[in-house]
């Protein structure tokens, strides 16, 4: 299992991508391993604001259905649409294909609490056992 | 039975165009025994007992004093004298004191859910591959049929022309002892024609999409089989059964609801337990939902009233708190060619 080391990690198990004030959000491979075959992503709109640890998105496969958690205070500027017509691309690409929303971060600080890559491998391993 | 093995949507397409396999043996199976046994069955099941012959089986119905479902089974007519109940796995418990309660003179019941095993082959390939590998013949047994025969290096399997997937195929009942020798010895048989072991994802996605009824979904205690869609099951002109004097009060009284299926027209996947809404107002419930691999688009099964039980009727379903649209179509979604 792949865990990047240029993201941060959520005991949800979302990731974040930071490129200046723009945090680019998804699922892990872990979490889309777990959900199995996603055929439905539920995303919010471009401008809507999202609160840290709020659910801003649904991701679905055949049976399961899953929120996802924002790790971060912001504003939504870019939303992954071609998910609408090929929701498994979260399965096949999480960490790059299938990012689901960018935002633009009110608190950078917020980033802190998250996990770095070694920290979320060994919580995935803690959970998978 | 896992829920999954290489990925449901995967799984659901190698049974609908080769083959698939899966562990039924968490299955509960009763033998029923004993000059008294026809008249015992035909007494407890709302299908017709009589009208079986050795080697024939039979989808039916255990009900209780009030025409609610406590089991949908299916009856094997091993001989004039000797049947075998086939239960859900949930219900072992509940349908053996059942059957106890129940029990007449000159019949012998036995729980032998332990030391039986059941594998479901099925998929348009599952004949040629059984073919290859059992003694007896099997191509030519007709739909809800059974016979005995080895399989492979098992001796003394029985298997069945029966399935849950609304696919071709059979049930092979085993000793459990001998059950992954069975498993091993099937998945070899079926490699070149592309077999795949298949979970309980698969297993309910196929089955819905054939419609066909699901224990503690759309049957339960408090579901009678007309409003419920089996009522073809029940055989009004038999002899007296369990249930069937609150079910002719149903039937006389009229149905307030029935179990339709629905496609979704606005986004999302309708749930087991999302309620059904007509103008705001909660009238049912919808008891199965997932997605369908076959046609690519959201599909479920929902107990609605009435008056929005005709093809082309919509109503609303709540998906986390959001009111989405969904219409009545035609069932079952899937029909073999």
């Amino acid at each position: 299992m792949e865990f990047p080391d240029n993201l941060k990690y959520t005991t949800e198990h979302e990731w974040v991508r930071l490129k200046g004030n723009v945090a680019t959000l998804g699922i892990t491979e872990y979490a889309q391993e777990q959900l199995g075959d996603i055929v439905y992503v539920e995303l919010p709109e471009v401008g809507q604001e999202l609160e840290k640890d709020e659910p801003f998105g649904v991701v679905e496969s055949v049976k399961a259905v899953s929120d996802v958690y924002s790790p971060v205070t912001g504003k939504i500027t870019e939303v992954n649409d071609s998910l609408t017509d090929s929701a498994d691309t979260v399965n096949e690409d999480c960490y790059e294909e299938g990012w689901l929303v960018r935002v633009e971060v009110s608190n950078k600080k917020e980033l802190d609490d998250l996990m770095d890559n070694k920290e979320y491998e060994a919580f995935v391993k803690e959970q998978a056992s | 039975m896992p829920v999954q093995y290489a990925g449901v949507i995967e799984e659901h397409h190698a049974v609908r165009k080769q083959a698939g396999l899966f562990d039924g043996c968490h299955m509960g199976e009763f033998l029923f025994q004993g000059a008294g046994a026809p008249s015992y069955l035909q007494h407890i099941t709302a299908n017709d007992i009589s009208r079986l012959v050795d080697g024939q089986a039979q989808y039916s119905l255990l009900c209780n004093e009030n025409g609610g479902i406590v089991d949908d089974i299916i009856v094997y007519r091993r001989g004039p004298e000797d049947f075998l109940m086939v239960v859900n796995a949930a219900n072992i418990d509940k349908d053996w004191a059942w059957v106890q309660n129940h029990k007449i003179e000159k019949v012998t019941l036995k729980n032998i859910s332990d030391e039986t095993a059941l594998i479901a082959l099925q998929g348009p390939a599952a004949v040629s591959i059984l073919e290859k590998i059992a003694k007896a013949p099997v191509a030519t047994l007709s739909s809800f049929h059974f016979a005995k025969t080895d399989i492979g290096p098992v001796p003394n399997c029985t298997a069945a022309r029966t399935g849950y997937t609304g696919e071709d195929g059979f049930e092979i009942f085993c000793a459990t002892a001998q059950a992954p020798a069975l498993w091993q010895a099937l998945l070899e048989a079926g490699k070149s024609e592309g077999i795949k072991p298949a979970g309980l994802g698969a297993r309910d996605t196929l089955r819905l999409e054939a419609c066909l009824s699901l224990y503690g979904h759309e049957l339960t205690d408090e579901t009678n089989p007309m409003e419920a869609g089996v009522g073809w099951v029940v055989k009004w002109d038999k002899t007296d059964f369990i249930g069937k004097k609150a079910l002719t009060m149903i039937r006389e009284k009229g149905l307030t609801r029935k179990r339709v299926g629905f496609t979704m027209t606005d986004k999302g996947i309708a749930r087991e337990g999302s309620s059904v809404f007509l103008q705001d107002r909660p009238v049912g419930m919808v008891t199965s939902g997932s997605y369908s691999p076959t046609l690519e688009k959201p599909i479920g099964l929902a107990y609605v009233p009435l008056q929005i039980t005709n093809i082309g009727d919509t109503f609303h379903v709540d998906i986390r708190k959001n009111l989405r649209l969904a219409e009545v179509v035609k069932t079952p979604f899937y029909k073999r060619r």
